[in-house]
């Protein structure tokens, strides 16, 4: 615009450029003019496509807040994971934990957390086959039970008998797992 | 490393006008280990060695390559991330110990040391998300008998940040949308999308531009649903966003006929004949001349699918084709010229 001529908005084509953005993306720059009106609206835009961008300041923000149910104030930032030697301190600054058992090393400050990201607090997704052995059998054993349930309602004995069958199989793998 | 098209940019698959790609993506950590940002030297070398072993149970089978990132250049590292086979942050300098396993055809990547120890990726043309999964299932499953992962019962699979904890899975879809922008109804949609738990990205993931009106869709939670809800449920808003970009694409082609194949024929123009041209303007180009295409205002189809125009215009592929570095206006001449050689001469 500084070579006297006037540019039109590269976004709608009819309105003159008001607004210049300039960018470098990995040595590649590029420059964007548009007018008011397009400006105001690629930047709701932005803001659209923003949240992700600032997930630790997310984090950050809902540490920091007054009143967040995981707040001990300099209490909490003293704590250190035994494992790693990670800092609470550190895990509010950044958004990230340090080793795996920070989870346990914070858990009363992380819990709140968890529960305000996710909406939820019990994992029910996949368990890994060696490291979640029994509670892959635990889940198992529920899942019969809940067909056999089935299978007394709908008065299919033979079918119920052959999955207690299947439960009693199960069981027998650990001495302390209840009786159906 | 061979520079060319991976699988998934074939442009096949369920409703691929729209939907370039689906991929999901499971973050996996070892018990016990620090996450790699604070992992040692000898820590982050010690498990390279330990996961390459693990991947290496894979093969003959799946056609696995286990490469460390600094075995490769930095063009080759861009390349990668260019073609969504790794992110942006396992190849950010400097490269330490991060490292990549890529299937033969660059549909399956495990990326090693990125922010947590694993993140096994599988990519798929069209909407495919289903079947991304069952393959992502079976190698993390493959995997796990010889890696003892981190995890508790009740926080599931736990990792570097507690946005990514239980699932430990990132479902998400590449979408083309053109007409949902054109239109103007993208932000809005995109509000919606946000108030539903999906995260709306550009092209190349957080915080970048939806250039070539290309937006990445994910889910934000991932403790306390399955596998399978998470997936059914972005599978089901990106059934919903694809009709929406019909039912805009049908509308502007019966209120802005004659704009529109205006429009593309302007960009094909200017494809076909430009002698300097930058990386942002060739995608905006090909995003109209796709939208051209796939509404039959072309003459003919597209000698390339949309992936691969857009990978042919990246810096470091661009580069890593010419076999040296170029400058930036070295780079834009050499794209104007790929894009005259490709698409003007096979039609
Ligand atoms: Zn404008
Ligand atoms: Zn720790």
């Amino acid at each position: 615009m500084n070579d006297g001529q006037v540019r039109i908005c590269q976004r709608c084509h009819e309105r003159p450029a008001e607004v210049h953005f300039s960018k470098v993306v990995n040595g590649e720059k590029s420059d964007r003019y548009l007018c008011e009106q397009c400006a105001r609206e690629e930047g709701a835009f932005h803001f659209v496509l923003g949240p992700q961008f600032s997930m630790q300041h997310v984090l950050g923000g809902l540490i920091g807040q007054a009143g967040f149910p995981g707040n001990r104030g300099t209490a909490a930032d003293a704590l250190r994971c035994p494992t790693c030697g990670y800092s609470y301190r550190e895990f509010a600054e950044t958004g990230r934990l340090g080793c795996d058992r920070c989870y346990e090393a914070f858990q009363a400050e992380l819990n709140p957390l968890i529960l305000r990201l996710h909406g939820r607090a019990q994992h029910r997704g996949k368990v890994p086959a060696r490291s979640g052995k029994e509670l892959y059998a635990r889940r198992e054993l529920e899942r019969l039970r809940e067909q056999m349930a089935d299978a007394v309602k709908r008065e299919a004995f033979e079918e119920a008998a052959q999955i207690r069958d299947k439960i009693r199989q199960l069981e027998g793998g650990s001495a302390d797992a209840p009786r159906v | 490393m061979h520079p060319g098209f991976s699988q998934w940019m074939s442009g096949t698959g369920p409703e691929s006008e729209i939907v370039l790609s689906s991929r999901i993506r499971l973050a996996r950590n070892l018990a016990g280990i620090p996450f790699p940002h604070r992992m040692s030297e000898e820590q982050g070398r010690a498990m390279l060695e330990r996961v390459e072993a693990a991947i290496q149970s894979l093969n003959p089978g799946w056609h696995m390559t286990f490469r460390r990132l600094t075995e490769l250049t930095a063009l080759e590292r861009q390349v990668l991330m260019e073609k969504h086979l790794v992110s942006p942050q396992l190849i950010q300098e400097p490269v330490r110990f991060e490292a990549v396993a890529l299937d033969d055809r660059e549909g399956i990547s495990i990326m090693v040391n990125e922010e947590d120890h694993l993140r096994i990726q599988v990519l798929m043309p069209g909407l495919q998300l289903e079947e991304a999964w069952q393959i992502a299932n079976r190698v993390d499953d493959m995997l796990e008998q010889h890696l003892d992962y981190a995890f508790d019962e009740t926080r599931g699979y736990l990792t570097a940040w507690p946005t990514n904890l239980g699932t430990g899975l990132r479902a998400s879809v590449m979408l083309h949308l053109p007409a949902l922008v054109m239109t103007r109804q993208a932000p809005q949609v995109f509000t919606t999308l946000a108030q539903l738990g999906m995260v709306v990205r550009g092209l190349y993931g957080e915080g970048s531009e939806a250039l070539g009106n290309i937006f990445q869709i994910s889910n934000q939670v991932s403790l306390g649903l399955t596998e399978e809800e998470l997936i059914h449920n972005l599978a089901v808003v990106a059934q919903q966003i694809v009709g929406r970009e019909k039912n805009a694409r049908d509308h502007l082609k019966g209120s802005a006929g004659i704009a529109l194949a205006d429009r593309v024929g302007r960009a094909w123009g200017i494809l076909t004949n430009a002698r300097v041209m930058t990386s942002d303007e060739a995608l905006k180009l090909l995003s109209d001349v796709k939208l051209g295409a796939d509404l039959g205002l072309m003459d003919g189809a597209l000698p390339y699918t949309f992936p691969q125009l857009t990978l042919m215009t990246r810096p470091s592929f661009l580069q890593v084709e010419a076999g040296h570095e170029l400058a930036p206006e070295e780079r834009d001449r050499m794209r104007a010229n790929t894009l005259r050689e490709h698409l003007a001469g096979k039609r």
